[in-house]
C-alpha cells in the first residue's frame, strides 16, 4: 500500500525528476494551447453575437450596427475598436437611417462591477433599453436588475435629462424618474447612476442629433462590429 | 470477482465514503455555487471530467512518476483538465460559465481531487482508480445536486429554473445566500451523522445479540 514502491529501494537522479517535470510540464502546454486555440472561435463568435443582439434589444427596431469611436475630435466608425478605447456601437434601420446609440458603461454595484448596455436616442435625450452584460449582484435581490420584467421594462422609455433619478417604488411622476427595486435599491440605484455617469462622459463628444455618422457598407458593418 | 471489486470502488465513493457527506471534502464549491440546481449540475460535471481524466492519468503513469515530485506531477496533470474544462464550458455554455466564475478554475484547489491522486490513484491500477474515480465524482455531483435543489427549491420557488409553486410562494431569499448554503449542507450531515449512529447502533445490537445467543 506505499506509494512507488519501484521507487523505494534507491532515490532517482535530479536528472530524472527535472526530466519528469519538464516532460510533464511539456505535454501540460501544448494540451493548454490546443484548447485555446480550438475554442477560441466559438468563444469570440459566442461574445460577438451576445454584443449584437444586446444592441438590438437596447435599440428596438435596428436592423444594424457598426462600432463608433471619438478620435480627433469626432465620431468615426471603425471595423475593430482598439483595447480599452471607449466605444459606442450606432444602430441603422432598414432604411439606413440611424436610430440611436447603444452605449456600454460600467461602474461599481452592491458586489462587482455591474456592465450594461443602454439604447439611447439622442434626438429626443431618450433612454430607450437597458440590458445587463456582466454583474455579480446577490441572487434573489440584486440580480433583479435583470430579472425583474418591471425594472428592466421602465428603461425604454426614460427621459435622461436633466439626469435619471431612481426613486422609491410607486412613487415615480416624473419621465426622468425609476422606480427602485425593493430590496435592490443599491443596486438599482448603481445602474441609474451608471447610466448618468457614461452620458455625461459622452455627452460633450456626441455629434449634434442629426450629424450622426453615416453606416458603412451594409456587409462588413453589419457583420464585423463589435467582434 | 474483479466485477464486483470494480463496483465497490464505485460504490464506496457514492455512499459509504461520500467525499462531502462523509468525508467533508471540497467545501469551498460545495457551499459557493449550489445556489441553483444547474450550476450544481455544471460544477458537478466539470469535477467529474477533472477527477476522471487525472486518476486515469496518474494511474496509467504511476510507475514513470518518481515519489519525490509526485504531488507536483499531479498538480500539473489537474490543472491542465481543469483549463480543458474551463474553455469548453465558455465555449459551450458561456451562461453557465458566468455564473460559475473563479469557481471554475479554482476546481484545480479541491483537495478531493488531489487527495483521490494520492490515496488511491497512484497506488491502484488503472481500471479500480477510474472505477474510484467516477464513484467518487458522482457521489459529490449527487451531494452538489442536492444541496442545490433543496436550495433552489425553497429560496427561488423553482427547480432547474422552472417554477414550482404559485405566484403566492414568498421565497427565503436566504436559503440562496451563503448562510443558506451553510444551514442545508449542517442539516444533511446532521442526517448522515444520524444515519450512521443508528446503523452502529443496530450492528451493536446484533453482535450483542448473537453473543448472547451463543
Amino acid at each position: 500500500m506505499t506509494a512507488g514502491a519501484n521507487n523505494k529501494t534507491e532515490s532517482p537522479s535530479s536528472l530524472r525528476l527535472v526530466s519528469t517535470l519538464a516532460i510533464a510540464g511539456l505535454i501540460s502546454g501544448i494540451a493548454i494551447i490546443g484548447i485555446y486555440e480550438s475554442t477560441l472561435p466559438t468563444i469570440t463568435a459566442n461574445k460577438a453575437r451576445e454584443l449584437r443582439e444586446a444592441v438590438f434589444k437596447v435599440l428596438p427596431g435596428v436592423s444594424q450596427m457598426q462600432a463608433l469611436v471619438y478620435r480627433n475630435g469626432e465620431l468615426v466608425a471603425v471595423d475593430e475598436p482598439d483595447k480599452d478605447e471607449p466605444v459606442v456601437y450606432g444602430g441603422y434601420d432598414e432604411m439606413r437611417e440611424f436610430v440611436g446609440y447603444a452605449m456600454p458603461a460600467a461602474g461599481p454595484g452592491f458586489q462587482d462591477t455591474i456592465a450594461i448596455l443602454y439604447g439611447y436616442k439622442p434626438g429626443e435625450k431618450l433612454v430607450v433599453g437597458m440590458e445587463v452584460l456582466e454583474s455579480r449582484e446577490t441572487p434573489g435581490l440584486g440580480d433583479k436588475i435583470y430579472k425583474d420584467a418591471e425594472f428592466v421594462g421602465a428603461f425604454s422609455a426614460l427621459s435622461i435629462e436633466p439626469e435619471i433619478v431612481a426613486v422609491k417604488k410607486g412613487t415615480k411622476s416624473k419621465p426622468n424618474e425609476i422606480d427602485a427595486i425593493t430590496g435592490a435599491t443599491i443596486s438599482s440605484k448603481a445602474v441609474v447612476r451608471i447610466i448618468n455617469e457614461a452620458h455625461t462622459a459622452w455627452s460633450a463628444q456626441l455629434p449634434a442629433p442629426g450629424a450622426e455618422p453615416p453606416i458603412e457598407e451594409t456587409e462588413s458593418a453589419s457583420t464585423e462590429a463589435g467582434q | 470477482m474483479k466485477k464486483n471489486e470494480s463496483y465497490e470502488e464505485f460504490i464506496k465513493g457514492v455512499w459509504r465514503d461520500n467525499p462531502v457527506f462523509a468525508q467533508v471534502l471540497g467545501m469551498c464549491p460545495m457551499l459557493a455555487v449550489t445556489n441553483s440546481a444547474i450550476n450544481a449540475v455544471a460544477m458537478g460535471m466539470a469535477t467529474f471530467f477533472v477527477l476522471v481524466g487525472s486518476s486515469f492519468l496518474v494511474s496509467s503513469f504511476r510507475n514513470w512518476i518518481p515519489k519525490q515530485v509526485r504531488i507536483s506531477c499531479f498538480i500539473i496533470i489537474i490543472a491542465t483538465f481543469v483549463t480543458i474544462a474551463d474553455y469548453t464550458l465558455l465555449a459551450l455554455v458561456p451562461k453557465v460559465h458566468k455564473e460559475l466564475g473563479a469557481f471554475i478554475p479554482l476546481i484545480v484547489a479541491n483537495c478531493l481531487i488531489l487527495g483521490r491522486q494520492e490515496a488511491f490513484a497512484s497506488r491502484y491500477p488503472t481500471r479500480l482508480a477510474v472505477m474510484d474515480a467516477i464513484g467518487m465524482a458522482v457521489g459529490f455531483l449527487v451531494a452538489l445536486l442536492s444541496l442545490g435543489a433543496v436550495r433552489e427549491i425553497l429560496g427561488d420557488g423553482a427547480l432547474f429554473g422552472v417554477k414550482l409553486f404559485s405566484e403566492n410562494f414568498e421565497p427565503w431569499v436566504i436559503m440562496i445566500l451563503p448562510p443558506g448554503g451553510f444551514l442545508t449542507l449542517g442539516v444533511i450531515l446532521l442526517f448522515f451523522n444520524w444515519f450512521k449512529f443508528k446503523k452502529d447502533e443496530f450492528l451493536e445490537e446484533v453482535a450483542e445479540a448473537e453473543r448472547s445467543g451463543r
